[in-house]
C-alpha cells in the first residue's frame, strides 16, 4: 500500500491512470450533456418557430381518423390515446400469433433439415436458404400483392376446404355460432390445463418416490380433449356453425381475417421461421452423438431419447438466439405500416402527421417497442435460467 | 488361399445398392419417411409443371403492357421494358452509365478484396481512389460531368450506397461502442450500454422515422441535410449497435492471458487494443459480422417507408403505372432474385471464412 502511494506521489497527476480515468469520464459526460443541451434547445427553438405544441396534451384530444381493424371498439370520435392503444393491441396481436406460429414452423423445418429423408431435408434447406436471403419487406409486398392482385373477388372465391374462402378481401372461415356452451368449453380447457399441471407434479413425485411410471401423455391428452368435450356435451351440444355466405359483393357471417393481417402474418412467420430452423438445427447438432448412444444403451426408446436426453440439452443452445429472433419478429411487425395494417407505428405516424409532434410520437414508438423487448427478454431469460445446467 | 477361392463372392442384394438402394435408404427408410416422400412428390407434381407453364411456356418477354394483359402466363416484359428505370430510377437517362460504372467498380473492388491476404497499404490507397472516383461519377460537377443531385440517386445504386457506407461507417463506431461497454469507467460503460440496448430494442423504422420527421427539428435554423444522408445516418447508428454486440462477443472470447501479456509488455490501453486484442478478436467474429452485414443490406429496403427510391421502391412505382399494374408477382420475383444473389454470395463468403478459421483453430500451434 505504502509503495503504491509513493509512486502516485512521484508521477505527474495527468500521468496517473486513476486521475486520467476520471478526466476522461468527465469529458465524455460533458460532451454528451452539451450535445443533448444543444439538440434540445434547437428543438425548442424550432417548435416555437413553427408553433408546434409540446408535451403529451394531444393524447386526450379527438383523433378524427378511422382505423381499419381493431381489437377493441374504436371510432374516429375517440381520443388519440385510445387510437394508440388500438395500435399497440394490433401490434401485440400480430406479434404474439406470429411468435407462436413461427416457433412451431421453425422447429418443424429445423428437424426436417436433419431428416434422413433426402427429399424432405433438401426441400427444408431450399426453404431456409431462400427465405433468409430475401428482405422481409419484399416478402410482405409479395404476399400482399397476392391478395389484392392474384386472388379473385368474392364471387369467384377460392374454396380450398369447406367453410374457408380466400378472396381479395382476405380469408373468410366458418366459426361456431354463438352459444354459451362454447364459453363453458373454453373455461374447461383452462381447468384441464390446471388439472394436467397438478397431475404432472403428482406423477413426478410418485416416480421419484416409488419408481412407478404414470402414462402422463395419454392421461393428459385424455383430460385435455375429454373435459371440454364433456362440458360441451352436457351444456347442450350446439352444432350450428356460422358459415360465411356471399351476400351482394361480399361475404357476411363467419370470421374474416383482413388481407393486410394475413399478408403480414404470412411474411413474418415464413421469414422468421427460416432463421429459427437454422437455430434449431444447430442446437440439435451441438449434442454429441455419444449422448444418443448412451441414452439408447440404458434402454430408452427413441422418443424418450429425444425427449429426455437430446431436447433438454439442445434447448440450452437454442433459447438465447431464439429469443432474439422472436424479438426480431416483433420489431419487424412494425413493417405493417408499408402494407397498411394499422399497427402501432402506423397509428403513431398518423398522429405525428396530424399533430406535428414528432418528438413525442417517436418517443412513444421507442417506449412501446422497448417495453415489449424488455418484457420478452426478461421472460426468456427467466426460462433460460430455469433450463440451464445446475452445476455442482 | 483355397478357402477364399472356393467361397463365391456374394454380392449385396440388388435392393441395397444402386438406384434402388439409394432410394430405399434416402426416400423410403421407414413408414413416415415413405409417406412424406409420397406427399412431397404429389405436391411437386401438382405445382412444378404449373409453375413452368406459367413462367416459361406461356410467358411473354418483350411486349407492351397491353399484350401482357392478354397473355396467359407470366409477363416478364414488366422487367425487360422497365429495366433501366428499375435499376437506375430517377437518375438522368443519358447519364446512367455513370452509376453503372460506379457499381461495377465497387463490386470489382469488393471481389478483389475478399481475401485478407491481399489487404495491404496499396489496397487501402486503391480503395481511397476508388471511392473518390465512385463519388465523382455519382455526383458529377467536375471534369465535364453534369452535376446530379443526391435526390435523383435511386434504384440499385442507392441500395448499394446505403448498405456499403452503412456497413463501412458503422463498423468503427460499433468497435468503439463494444470497447466502451467493456470499459471499467462507469460513465463510459453505462453510456455505451444504454445506447446499445436502446437501439437494439427498437425497430429500424423508428430510427428512419426519427431521421425523416424528427431530425430536421434537431438542426439549428436554416441548416438542412438531405434525405439520403439522414437515412444513411439512421442506418449507421442502427447497425453500429448490432456490430458492437458481435464485437463484444469476440472481446469476451479472448483469453485473459492476452490482456495480461500485453500489459506486462508495457503497452498502454490503445496499443494493447490496436496491436494485440482487436486483430485477434475481430478475426474470430468475422462470420457473425457478415451475418449483421447481410441483414443490414436487406434492411436498406426499409427506406421505402420514408419514400426514398431504392430498388424496391422503383419496382413499386413501375407497378403503379396503369400499363403494368397486376404484374407484381413477376416484378417482385426479379427483385427477390437480385437480393438473393447478393445475400447468398455474402453468406457463402462467410461460410468459407468460417472453414478457414476452423482449420486454423484445430492446427497444433493455436492455444485452446
Amino acid at each position: 500500500m505504502a509503495t503504491k502511494n509513493d509512486n502516485a506521489g512521484k508521477t505527474r497527476f495527468w500521468n496517473d491512470q486513476k486521475t486520467r480515468a476520471v478526466l476522461y469520464q468527465i469529458f465524455t459526460a460533458a460532451a454528451v450533456a452539451f450535445l443533448a443541451y444543444y439538440l434540445i434547445s434547437n428543438v425548442q427553438n424550432n417548435m416555437a418557430k413553427q408553433s408546434i405544441a409540446s408535451g403529451f396534451g394531444f393524447i386526450g384530444k379527438e383523433a378524427a381518423f378511422e382505423i381499419g381493424e381493431s381489437v377493441i371498439d374504436y371510432s374516429a370520435a375517440d381520443s388519440y390515446g385510445r387510437a394508440l392503444v388500438v395500435g399497440v393491441l394490433n401490434t401485440l396481436k400480430v406479434s404474439v400469433t406470429g411468435m407462436i406460429l413461427t416457433t412451431i414452423l421453425g422447429t418443424l423445418v429445423g428437424v426436417a433439415t436433419l431428416s434422413k429423408n433426402w427429399l424432405l431435408s433438401r426441400l427444408a434447406t431450399v426453404y431456409v436458404e431462400t427465405f433468409q436471403n430475401i428482405p422481409v419487406l419484399l416478402q410482405l409486398f409479395f404476399f400482399y400483392a397476392l391478395f389484392y392482385e392474384t386472388f379473385p373477388g368474392p364471387r369467384q372465391a377460392l374454396n380450398p376446404f369447406t367453410g374457408v374462402f380466400i378472396t381479395n378481401r382476405g380469408i373468410d372461415f366458418a366459426v361456431p355460432a354463438a352459444h354459451p356452451a362454447w364459453a363453458y368449453a373454453g373455461l374447461a380447457v383452462l381447468a384441464a390445463l390446471v388439472i394436467i399441471y397438478l397431475l404432472k407434479r403428482w406423477s413426478v413425485r410418485r416416480q421419484e418416490k416409488t419408481g412407478r411410471q404414470f402414462p402422463m401423455f395419454w392421461a393428459g391428452l385424455g383430460i385435455f380433449v375429454g373435459l371440454p368435450f364433456l362440458v360441451w356435451l352436457t351444456s347442450g351440444a350446439p352444432t350450428q356453425m356460422n358459415i360465411p355466405e356471399l351476400k351482394g359483393f361480399n361475404f357476411s357471417g363467419g370470421k374474416n381475417i383482413s388481407p393486410e393481417f394475413s399478408a403480414l402474418l404470412f411474411g413474418l412467420v415464413l421469414y422468421t421461421a427460416s432463421f429459427i430452423a437454422q437455430i434449431v438445427r444447430a442446437g440439435i447438432q451441438s449434442i454429441s452423438h455419444g449422448q444418443t448412444e448412451a441414452a439408447m444403451s440404458i434402454g430408452l426408446k427413441p422418443g424418450q431419447v429425444l425427449k429426455l436426453v437430446i431436447f433438454p440439452q439442445a434447448l440450452r443452445v437454442i433459447v438465447p438466439p431464439l429469443t432474439s429472433q422472436l424479438l426480431n419478429l416483433t420489431k419487424n411487425s412494425s413493417l405493417a405500416v408499408a402494407i397498411g395494417y394499422p399497427d402501432f407505428v402506423q397509428v403513431a405516424g398518423t398522429t405525428i402527421n396530424q399533430t406535428g409532434q414528432a418528438v413525442e410520437g417517436v418517443a412513444l414508438m421507442m417506449l412501446v417497442y422497448l417495453t415489449i423487448s424488455l418484457v420478452t427478454s426478461a421472460y426468456m431469460n427467466w426460462y433460460n435460467k430455469k433450463i440451464a445446467i445446475i452445476e455442482r | 488361399m483355397s478357402a477364399t477361392t472356393s467361397i463365391k463372392e456374394i454380392k449385396p442384394p440388388a435392393t441395397n445398392v444402386g438406384v434402388i438402394g439409394w432410394l430405399r435408404q434416402h426416400l423410403f427408410n421407414g413408414v413416415f419417411s415413405s409417406i412424406a416422400t409420397l406427399l412431397i412428390f404429389a405436391f411437386l407434381i401438382k405445382v412444378v409443371p404449373q409453375f413452368i407453364q406459367w413462367a416459361f411456356i406461356d410467358s411473354v418477354w418483350y411486349t407492351s403492357g397491353q399484350e401482357c394483359h392478354a397473355a396467359e402466363g407470366a409477363c416478364w416484359s414488366v422487367i425487360t421494358r422497365n429495366i433501366r428505370f428499375n435499376i437506375f430510377g430517377y437518375y438522368p437517362y443519358h447519364e446512367q452509365w455513370r452509376p453503372l460504372v460506379a457499381m461495377i467498380l465497387l463490386i470489382g473492388m469488393l471481389v478483389y478484396s475478399r481475401d485478407w491476404n491481399r489487404w495491404n497499404r496499396k489496397l487501402g490507397y486503391a480503395w481511397f481512389i476508388g471511392l473518390f472516383v465512385m463519388g465523382l461519377l455519382m455526383k458529377g460537377g467536375l471534369f465535364g460531368l453534369i452535376a446530379v443531385e443526391s435526390t435523383k440517386w435511386s434504384g440499385l445504386p442507392l441500395t448499394l450506397l446505403l448498405s456499403f457506407f452503412g456497413i463501412l461507417a458503422s463498423y468503427p463506431l460499433g468497435v468503439v461502442l463494444a470497447l466502451g461497454r467493456q470499459s471499467t469507467m462507469p460513465v463510459i460503460k453505462s453510456l455505451s450500454v444504454v445506447y446499445i440496448e436502446m437501439i437494439r430494442g427498437v425497430p429500424l423504422i423508428t430510427m428512419l422515422f426519427m431521421s425523416s420527421v424528427m431530425f430536421p427539428l434537431f438542426l439549428p435554423e436554416g441548416v438542412t441535410i438531405d434525405k439520403v444522408l439522414r437515412a444513411q445516418a439512421a442506418i449507421i447508428l442502427f447497425t453500429a449497435a448490432y456490430i458492437a454486440e458481435v464485437v463484444r462477443g469476440g472481446l469476451q472470447a479472448m483469453d485473459r492471458g492476452q490482456y495480461e501479456a500485453a500489459e506486462s509488455l508495457g503497452l498502454n490501453y490503445f496499443q494493447m487494443m490496436r496491436l494485440i486484442i482487436l486483430p485477434q478478436a475481430l478475426k474470430i467474429v468475422i462470420p457473425p459480422t457478415v451475418g449483421i452485414l447481410i441483414s443490414a443490406f436487406k434492411d436498406t429496403s426499409l427506406v421505402v417507408i420514408i419514400a426514398l427510391y431504392d430498388i424496391l421502391n422503383t419496382t413499386k412505382s413501375i407497378l403503379t403505372e396503369p400499363e403494368w399494374t397486376g404484374f407484381s408477382t413477376e416484378a417482385y420475383i426479379f427483385i427477390a432474385m437480385v437480393y438473393y444473389l447478393c445475400c447468398f454470395s455474402m453468406s457463402q463468403y462467410s461460410r468459407r471464412i468460417e472453414k478457414q478459421l476452423e482449420y486454423k483453430n484445430t492446427s497444433p500451434q493455436s492455444n485452446s
